[in-house]
């Protein structure tokens, strides 16, 4: 079997064995795959409502995505996605709403307040690693503790002793009355284009400049890397702050977009942890993040129409989403097994 | 290819933990559903339809999200409606963002009258309802100012100061404790009313307050629970949701381990007796009812009479049956029981009036 087939084959069978695998999970609990999986289809594609939200779901998607791609081009491991789209999201949602702006100067400066946030947070593990070898991961899931009641807090403060910020003034909102009425009311809003244009960012960055090349080589070999001459450290620190900076993009899409502010939150919001897996089944390129976040989107909005359509519990749904999911993420074993196959056939 | 191995395995423990963590057991809503699916072949007699969105609570919080869809089912019931389209459902939400959606999925449906369940889903009401403006909505514990959206409000701090009084006669140790879910207004009127109902019977007592910063997670409950008995606390009063279930938790373990602990919860929202059994002993002291049945019941009666409040914000207190104390089922004394009851009058006369905002340190 030739690579190209065995490279469209293994995301079909996978995706179709998590798919048997969830009708078998919902047949067992007594409820009717059939509708469930048509409930799935249309609360992603059944009308232009559903399609605007499930885009709207993709965006952070795509962020958070790339943030964990890059960082892991470059041999990190961000697991702070997570903290760094928070600040991004609460960053966004205090500038936008505290300054009075033109929209061409607010938008862009609510933008940039959370990529420069996300990208603070990702500064201090990335410092850490350069200086004293302190592993990333570690860090990094701290710092997400750490975002998660700091922003709480800051929330608190800015609004005076309440839980939610202010909402932001139009000038700073990615939502367009256009794209809204397009898809009946939908909260879809222009964070999708700023999430396509930082993929192509990333995928010029990574392949057509020379820091892109350094640091592609520091994630490969950074003995090697030091001996050509690059300044590891550098990179090192570098690599986390551009990948905070994409988290803290995801999160702006959160405040521009979705929600028009922040809500004091009890728990983190999952986006950066699926972001990891987004970018695995991205192979952490940027054309494979837009499709892993694709994926996560729409299976994470389209699930919500699943108990309101086909009565399925949601908890029964999470069950068949998470092992959709996992049989696309060990596509490696299908591919091993297509492989011996393979082999075994050659032998003969 | 080892690192990416490690990496694969890292985001999927990781996915799991987020996707799966929503997930609580469910035993009770299988049964519920169960339940509504026999008691509904009455069939569709009524044009109004009615339906409601949780908060992250979820509708099995044995809490107010609960108790809401009970007064739902009750009304449906009552109606002869039947669930499903053109009676009366319901959605969970599992996240924030899925508010807004799950609200727009019920309005598509075509429900007259949609519930937003919760404080935190003011934002969404106000936002669905200013674009849907054929249709009605109301949000319980919040106010929302649009002409369609009738808001219903309640006086929690006239229940929980009798909370506070029972739990200021019942405790031996003088240390009373109190588990909140996040630090919004609706539980802060817990707060303030509970320390006032505590301070008006033993004015020495400090009660110790912890919130848990969430209202789904059991396991900070039974941490703040636990700190809170080691320290001598008898009595906890918990208003934190799924939260508050680790409360019971905690209280239960210790009533198994030694059958002579001293110790109580007081349940919110909702009977919560049935979550305090061990074994034949009982931990829950009482609970403070929040009638959010009654209130849900309420509105949706005057919406389907056509009599719709919208744009009101209608307020339920200790007068009107809104917020009580449930049958504490012996675990309170009869003398205990009357001063109780000589405090609610007061409160109902009006010659108490409970503070609304927690006493600034």
């Amino acid at each position: 079997m030739s690579n190209k087939v065995v490279n469209i084959l293994v995301p079909i069978i996978s995706i179709i064995l998590g798919l048997i695998v969830g009708a078998i999970v919902m047949l067992v609990s007594g409820y009717d795959p059939v509708a469930g999986y048509i409930a799935l289809w249309n609360g992603i594609f059944g009308d232009a409502y559903a399609v605007g939200e499930t885009i709207r779901q993709i965006s952070p998607y795509i962020l958070a995505g790339l943030a964990v791609a890059f960082a892991f081009r470059t041999g990190l491991f961000n697991i702070g996605v997570e903290g760094q789209l928070m600040v991004g999201w609460f960053a966004a949602a205090y500038v936008g709403s505290t300054f009075e702006l033109p929209m061409i100067i607010h938008l862009p400066l609510s933008l940039l307040a959370a990529a420069a946030a996300g990208a603070l947070w990702g500064l201090i593990p990335g410092l850490l690693k350069a200086t004293f070898r302190v592993h990333e991961v570690i860090v990094t899931i701290m710092m997400n503790y750490i975002a998660l009641h700091t922003v709480n807090a800051l929330i608190k403060a800015v609004s005076g002793g309440g839980y939610k910020t202010e909402k932001i003034h139009p000038t700073a909102s990615l939502r367009s009355d256009f794209l809204s009425q397009l898809t009946d009311f939908s909260t879809l809003h222009y964070g999708i284009f700023v999430a396509l244009a930082m993929v192509i960012v990333t995928w010029f960055i990574l392949e057509k400049t020379k820091t892109g090349f350094e640091l592609k080589s520091v994630g490969f070999n950074d003995h090697a890397s030091q001996y050509a001459g690059m300044n590891v450290n550098k990179n090192i620190i570098l690599s986390m702050v551009i990948s905070g900076a994409f988290a803290g993009l995801g999160g702006a899409m959160e405040a521009l977009g979705t929600f028009g502010n922040m809500t004091n939150r009890g728990g983190f919001t999952g986006i950066g942890f699926d972001g990891i897996a987004v970018a695995l089944l991205g192979a952490n390129s940027p054309l494979g993040v837009i499709f892993g976040a694709s994926l996560f989107g729409s299976l994470k909005y389209g699930a919500n129409n699943m108990p309101n359509a086909a009565n399925i519990p949601l908890e029964i749904v999470s069950i068949v989403i998470a092992l959709i999911i996992f049989f696309v993420a060990s596509g490696y074993i299908i591919r091993v097994g297509l492989q011996r196959l393979a082999k075994k056939k050659e032998a003969k | 290819m080892s690192k990416r191995k490690y990496g694969l395995a890292l985001s999927l423990v990781l996915a799991a933990g987020t996707i799966l963590g929503a997930c609580g057991a469910d035993k009770e809503k299988e049964k519920e559903n169960a339940n509504t699916n026999t008691s509904s072949n009455g069939g569709n007699e009524s044009e109004f339809s009615v339906a409601m969105v949780t908060d992250v609570g979820g509708v099995d919080d044995k809490s107010f999200n609960q108790s809401a869809w009970e007064g739902i089912q009750k009304f449906g019931e009552d109606n002869k409606m039947s669930k499903g389209d053109g009676g009366f459902d319901y959605l969970q939400s599992k996240d924030p963002a899925d508010y807004t959606t799950n609200l727009n999925a019920l309005t598509r449906r075509d429900f007259d009258l949609v519930f937003g369940v919760g404080f935190l889903m003011e934002d969404a009401i106000d936002t669905i309802a200013s674009q849907q403006t054929e249709k009605n909505y109301a949000i319980i514990d919040g106010e929302v100012d649009q002409p369609n959206v009738a808001s219903i409000l309640f006086k929690e701090q006239e229940g929980a100061f009798l909370a506070g009084v029972a739990a200021a006669l019942m405790t031996k140790s003088d240390k009373i404790g109190f588990v909140g879910g996040m630090e919004i207004p609706v539980i802060e009127r817990f707060q303030a009313g509970f320390e006032a109902g505590v301070e008006a019977v033993k004015p020495d007592i400090k009660v110790d307050v912890q919130y848990t910063g969430a209202f789904d997670k059991a396991e900070l409950g039974k941490a703040a629970a636990g700190r809170m008995y080691s320290s001598g606390v008898d009595v906890i009063f918990h208003a934190a949701g799924g939260s508050g279930n680790g409360v019971f938790t905690e209280a239960k373990e210790r009533k198994k381990a030694d059958k002579d602990a001293y110790v109580w919860v007081i349940g919110v929202d909702s009977d919560q007796y049935e979550e305090g059994k061990v074994g034949d002993d009982n931990i829950t002291l009482t609970s403070m009812l929040k009638r959010v049945d009654v209130a849900v019941q309420d509105i949706s009666k005057l919406a389907k009479e056509g009599k719709f409040p919208g744009g009101e914000t209608k307020v339920y207190g200790l007068h009107d049956d809104g917020v009580t104390l449930a049958d504490s089922r012996g675990a309170i004394p009869e003398d205990v029981l009357k001063q109780i009851d000589e405090y609610a009058q007061k409160i109902a006369d009006g010659d108490i009036e409970v503070p609304e905002f927690v006493k600034k340190k």
